[in-house]
């Protein structure tokens, strides 16, 4: 069976970092807008408009406040509620409904202002157990990592390089909100916040936005978009479960997304030359390679050592910075930079790269989902 | 903070027993077991189920130590630790560790007790190391 191939049109961001007094719906309207600019459309063409909901927000009927800000009446639109895995959740969805023929062009958008708007939205107690203190986004990873810890000797050798090379990779992006790079030196005298969670594992939080255009390849030609990228395989999956009740704390739905993604793709880990790892925590970012298959479990430290993971390694990640350095955004800047790499207009190029594999993930490793993008 | 903002009739049945000094799980005609309290049954979606005693006996899965309080009113507990326990019945709840807020000394998979304690109006089913406990 011939398929229509579906392609990333058009990508667009707001500046990372604080946004005091702007709204979530404003910068993603601006998002959107430089969205449409880079793949030189209007936005009459757009008949959809997919939009991960705010973290730090909760609105009735966003997609279509987000709709009214931008004057769209489209056929589909709406928001979605998956965590960070929603981006490419979506972007799946706009697939599908252009391959069904319910739409032709599709923005793909995120926004939020937990730095400078409700800052409380990575501490929010949990449920009942708050009476435990069991409050933020962070101990739930805490807790994955200690078991990691103690299971596989997880520590600083594994996850002190996936820190350095975001932060290196950061540092020179000229539009990452932290451009100071890391030593491993440093990352070990970093202080724990919720041990064994150090400061230097954890995420940037963030304002800003990001969007993303999703058609036909056909389309794409017919609207002339200058830089269209091939959509070659997604997946996702989901755990469902919340920490402490899964069977097993050290493994994810990871690898059942990448399966999904690479098949679809007719590829294998080895076929990929760049990567754009979810990397909320560092610990997030290490499960994501093994449990794709890059290394058996709890076998990463070879991987990730003597700059592998860098630029002019063997599996280069993060090129922007990722989460750790670019901006704490949950996942769609990751997705922009697995598109500019694939251009060949990347800040930090990969030279030569063919296949670009992105993940995404949301809650405490609730959900995933994986992109492979190609030339 | 309010940290009842999810309470239901049967989470509030739960902390009443726990209040009581009873540690309890919910137990299925189907035969699965579990904790947080839910209406019905999240193996077959029934609600053929009835409280269930636990022993007290668990074993630790996980565990974090706060040097930062996401709230005000953890401040002055800082450090503590929380920890992921497994009961000997199977069913895992969020819990504290008694004796050790730095978490030193804690072992992965290492035996613990049921200890329920009280904060004011809050009940608290913490845990305590059975080895500490018969050194002493």
């Amino acid at each position: 069976m011939t398929q229509q191939r579906i392609v990333i049109g058009g990508i667009g961001a707001t500046a990372f970092g604080k946004h005091p007094g702007r709204t979530s719906l404003s910068l993603n309207v601006e998002a959107c807008r430089n969205a449409l600019n880079d793949a030189g459309i209007e936005k009459s063409q757009v008949d959809a408009v997919f939009v991960k909901v705010p973290t730090s927000e909760r609105h009735f009927m966003y997609g279509q406040m987000l709709c009214e800000a931008m004057g769209i009446q489209p056929r589909i639109g709406g928001a979605w509620d998956q965590g960070g895995a929603a981006n490419i959740a979506l972007i799946s969805f706009a697939a599908s409904s252009i391959l069904s023929g319910q739409c032709k062009v599709a923005l793909v958008c995120y926004a939020d202002t937990p730095k400078t708007g409700n800052t409380k939205a990575f501490a929010r107690p949990k449920g009942d157990d708050a009476r435990y203190g069991w409050l933020s986004t962070a101990a739930g990873y805490g807790m994955i990592l200690r078991r990691h810890a103690l299971e596989y000797g997880t520590g600083p050798e594994e996850l002190g390089p996936i820190a350095v090379a975001c932060r290196k990779h950061g540092a020179a992006n000229p539009l990452a909100q932290l451009r100071e790079p890391l030593t491993l030196a440093q990352y070990e005298a970093s202080p724990y916040l919720v041990e064994p969670l150090r400061r230097a594992d954890c995420c940037l939080v963030s304002d800003g936005g990001g969007a993303l255009l999703v058609m036909s390849q056909a389309t794409a030609r017919d609207l002339k978009v200058a830089h269209p990228v091939d959509i070659l395989g997604i997946g996702q999956a989901q755990t469902s479960w919340d920490v402490h009740l899964r069977p097993a704390l050290t493994s994810t739905c990871a690898s059942m997304s990448a399966k999904k993604a690479f098949d679809m793709a007719k590829l294998v880990p080895a076929d990929i030359d760049v990567a754009q790892i979810y990397d909320c925590f560092t610990i997030a970012a290490l499960m994501t390679l093994e449990d794709y298959g890059f290394f058996p479990k709890g076998k990463g430290r070879h991987f990730v050592a003597d700059g592998q993971i860098e630029i002019g390694g063997r599996l280069p990640i993060n090129t922007s910075g990722g989460l750790l350095s670019e901006t704490g955004m949950p996942g769609l800047q990751l997705i922009m930079e697995g598109v500019r790499q694939m251009r060949g207009k990347a800040n930090l190029q990969v030279p030569g790269a063919r296949n670009c594999l992105i993940s995404n993930q949301g809650g405490t490793m609730h959900t995933h989902s994986t992109l492979i993008l190609g030339q | 903070m309010n940290t009842h903002s999810t309470s239901t009739s049967v989470t509030h049945q739960y902390w009443d027993l726990l209040k009581a000094g009873r540690l309890t799980y919910q137990n299925c005609a189907c035969g699965h077991r579990w904790l947080p309290p839910r209406t019905e049954c999240p193996s077959c979606l029934g609600t053929d189920w009835s409280w269930r005693d636990a022993s007290g006996r668990a074993k630790l899965i996980s565990w974090v130590v706060y040097f930062f309080a996401y709230d005000e009113s953890f401040q002055k507990k800082i450090p503590y630790n929380v920890a992921i326990v497994e009961l000997d019945e199977g069913v895992r709840l969020i819990s504290n560790i008694t004796d050790c807020p730095d978490g030193q000394g804690l072992e992965l998979d290492m035996p613990l007790e049921l200890a329920v304690e009280h904060e004011g109006d809050v009940v608290l089913a913490r845990f305590s190391r059975i080895q500490l406990r018969e050194n002493i």
